[in-house]
Parts: structure tokens; C-alpha cells; sequence
């Protein structure tokens, strides 16, 4: 439920940076949002499509790229993908204590005119 | 609102029943120097007015301008050429974390608790998985040898203090209004209410919720996360994100395992799993059974803090 301050926060910064380099319009705003970030990619596109209205972001698009966890594996001496909820080495199934990536919750860029 | 994030909750927010725009920050934590403060560095007091200024100003002055500026350009473009509408978008990089702003406030905190020689927890679970019944005794089994004070978050009522102040325990109530989490700034402004001097352990009892405030520092050293026996062992197959977090997880309510037909190692499993930085806890906070050890690593951990500094 948290999603919809998140969205604000995405809202008000693109707003904010699309006046500083004195744009119009935000018609595109790139995002990556990380497995283990506690944020849901559909609420956050729910919340930020009810949140546009009357903006100059109205018309933009959220595209939310999904970072999925990357665990480091210690015996393997590598990283790997998880595929489920704990971060399990598809090699030698043992579980991961390290998380690479997938916390991530950032805005990547944005297209404005 | 804060124009940074768009989260106006802080300022709803209220610690002790005062809104928390009118409760000060913190001093900032010393310098790495620290023990013997500069002549006429007592004085931090002003540093909270800082926050209430600065947003305001940038979005009154960028308004007007752009506006004005773009609107001549495009449109003779777009009725030319087909492209033109595509050819006049530019991207522009941004590449900053949305939970930029609390993470910076979360490692101030984490300065503070450390220049205050403090051990401060961050106790998360669903509601009802009995958090305050776990810090109410933890507190008390600790008194006479390490002093506790909690910082407890709510939406609303300070039921939760009122049960810990009762028990004699220093406490300060966030009511967060509608924020689903605490965050590194509530916990900033509650804490100028404890008398941090004199306490060994700082918890923060965060409002009940396994998703939201998984997302959020508060600059805590150990983030504990409760299991309850009656709420399924698959609730961290289901929250990844939180029980991934925790270094501790307390299993509670085990006098009513049994009664629920707990499963026990299947649940182990699964909190191995999921939960592969934690140290795990089996506590009845209500018969006592399993406090021994958690107290101890408390203890141990506080030793740590103090050891590393």
C-alpha cells in the first residue's frame, strides 16, 4: 500500500527534473524496480496512472523494468538468478546470504519535450 | 508535502500526540572527534527548520518559466514533418533511488545510535504477532541489568505505549496517520523524546505490516522480525522481502504451538531459506519458555556494538 507514496515520489521528482531542464512534457518515465525491493510493479503503475492526471506527466508512460534477485553463491564463486522466494544456487542448491541485486528502487531516466 | 518524495505523512505524523513538524530534530550526531565538543557547538537546536525550507522554494521558482519557453518551439514543428513530435523528445537521465532521501536520514541515525553508544532494533511483523508483548518483556526481564526504551509506531492510539509506559518502561508513540511504515525521519524526531543517555537498547516497534516498511531504514542495527506459530510457517514464502531482511527472526506465541499443530521443522526450513542472514528465536513472551536466549543475544550484540566502536 505504499506504493502510492512511492508513486508520488516518482511523480514529483520527474516533474521537478523535466522543469529543471525546462521540458513541457513528460511523455516516458523509466524505472527499475527490484524483486526484493517491496514494491509491486502493477500497484506502483496503478497508483502512478491515478496520480498523472493534471500533471505534465498526464500522458506519460511508467515503464518499469523488473530487476530480478541475483544471489552470489560462495561455493560456486558465482552469481546467479533467483527463481523463487529465497535466493537458492541453481548449481549446488545451497542458499545465499548475499543479495547483488533486486533491492533496487530507482528512477532510471525519463523522455520529456 | 515534501517535494523530494511526495510523502507528506511525516509532517501528519505525531509523536506523543504532538504533530511532528513541531517536535525538533535531533543535534547532529558528533564528529568522528568526538567527546569533547567545540566551545559553542551545544547549540543544534535550529538544524529541524532545515527541512520545512528548502522544498518550497524550488518549485515556486522553476513554475512560471518553463511553461512559457517550450509551448512557441514545438508547435510550427509538429505540422511539418512527422517526426518532428519524436525529434523534439529528449531524454533526460535521473538515475537517483526514490528512497533516496530516507536512506540518507536512516545513516544519520545510524551515526547518532552509534555516537550513543545505543543498540537499536527494528521489530517488524503482521499485526497481532505480538511485538509489544515481546518488547514489554524483554524490557522487564532485562531491568537491573540493561535499561530499554522503545520507540512504538501506530496508525493510531497510543494503546501500545499506555501497555509499555505501564509497565514502566521509557516509551515515545508515533501515530503515523496513514503510512503504513515508519521511516527514518519519525524515528529522528521521537527519539529527542528519550533520554537516549541513559538507555542501553532502543527499540523501535515498527506498525504492523510485513510489506511497506521492509523498503524502509530507520539506521537500525538489527532488524527483528516476528513469526507468530498461529500465523502459518509459509508467511516468509509470502514476504520475501521482509523476512529476507531480518538478522533475527522470533518465533512467538510457542505456548500455543501445539494447540495449532505448529509444524515445527518444516518451519525452521522454510525461515532457513528465507531468512539465510537471521539468527532464529523460539519465544513464549507470555510463559517466559525461550527468553534466555534472546536475551542473551541481545547482550552479546550490544557487546559487539560497543566492542567495534
Amino acid at each position: 500500500m505504499h506504493e502510492v507514496a512511492i508513486a508520488q515520489g516518482v511523480l514529483n521528482l520527474a516533474i521537478k527534473t523535466a522543469r529543471q531542464s525546462g521540458a513541457a512534457r513528460i511523455h516516458r518515465i523509466r524505472m527499475r524496480v527490484g524483486a526484493m525491493s517491496g514494491v509491486v510493479p502493477d500497484s506502483l503503475s496503478f497508483a502512478f496512472e491515478a496520480l498523472r492526471e493534471g500533471t505534465m506527466a498526464a500522458e506519460a508512460e511508467l515503464a518499469i523494468e523488473a530487476i530480478p534477485s541475483v544471489g552470489w553463491c560462495a561455493g560456486c564463486q558465482a552469481e546467479f538468478t533467483a527463481e523463487g522466494f529465497a535466493l537458492e544456487c541453481p548449481r549446488c542448491h545451497a542458499y545465499s546470504r548475499e543479495l547483488r541485486r533486486g533491492r533496487e528502487l530507482e528512477m532510471a531516466d525519463m523522455e520529456v519535450s | 508535502m515534501c517535494e523530494d518524495c511526495g510523502w507528506s505523512v511525516p509532517k501528519a505524523a505525531k509523536i506523543d500526540g504532538v504533530p511532528s513538524g513541531e517536535v525538533a530534530f535531533p543535534p547532529n550526531p558528533p564528529a568522528a572527534n568526538s567527546g569533547n565538543p567545540a566551545p559553542g557547538a551545544t547549540h543544534s537546536h535550529g538544524h529541524s527548520h532545515s527541512h520545512g525550507h528548502d522544498h518550497p522554494h524550488q518549485h515556486d521558482h522553476e513554475h512560471g518559466h518553463d511553461h512559457d519557453h517550450e509551448h512557441p518551439h514545438e508547435h510550427p514543428h509538429e505540422h511539418e514533418h512527422d517526426s518532428a513530435p519524436t525529434s523534439a523528445r529528449r531524454t533526460v537521465a535521473i538515475e537517483t533511488s526514490i528512497l533516496d532521501k530516507n536512506e540518507r536520514l536512516a545513516e544519520r541515525n545510524r551515526g547518532f545510535f552509534k555516537a550513543k553508544n545505543l543498540l537499536v532494533l527494528n521489530v517488524l511483523s503482521s499485526p497481532g504477532s505480538g511485538k509489544t508483548a515481546l518488547v514489554q518483556q524483554t524490557a522487564i526481564a532485562l531491568k537491573g541489568r540493561l535499561r530499554v526504551g522503545v520507540i512504538v509506531g501506530d496508525l493510531a492510539t497510543d494503546n501500545d505505549a499506555s501497555r509499555l509506559r505501564a509497565a514502566g518502561i521509557p516509551v515515545v508513540q508515533i501515530t503515523t496517520g496513514t503510512a503504513c511504515h515508519l521511516e527514518a525521519e519519525m524515528v529522528a524526531k521521537a527519539m529527542t523524546q528519550l533520554d537516549l543517555d541513559h538507555l542501553d537498547i532502543l527499540v523501535i516497534e515498527n506498525v504492523g505490516n510485513l510489506v511497506c516498511p521492509a523498503a524502509y531504514d530507520l539506521g537500525e542495527a538489527l532488524r527483528v522480525v516476528l513469526l507468530s506459530v498461529t500465523e502459518g510457517e509459509d508467511k516468509p514464502l509470502k514476504y520475501p522481502p521482509m523476512f529476507f531482511s531480518a538478522n533475527a527472526v522470533v518465533v512467538s506465541k510457542s505456548d500455543l504451538a501445539d494447540a495449532v499443530e505448529y509444524p515445527r521443522a518444516q518451519a525452521r526450513e522454510i525461515l532457513r531459506q528465507a531468512s539465510p542472514n537471521a539468527v532464529v528465536f523460539e519465544v513464549s513472551a507470555k510463559t517466559g519458555a525461550g527468553m534466555e536466549p534472546w536475551l542473551e543475544f541481545l547482550a552479546d550484540r550490544l557487546e559487539k556494538t560497543r566492542r567495534a566502536r
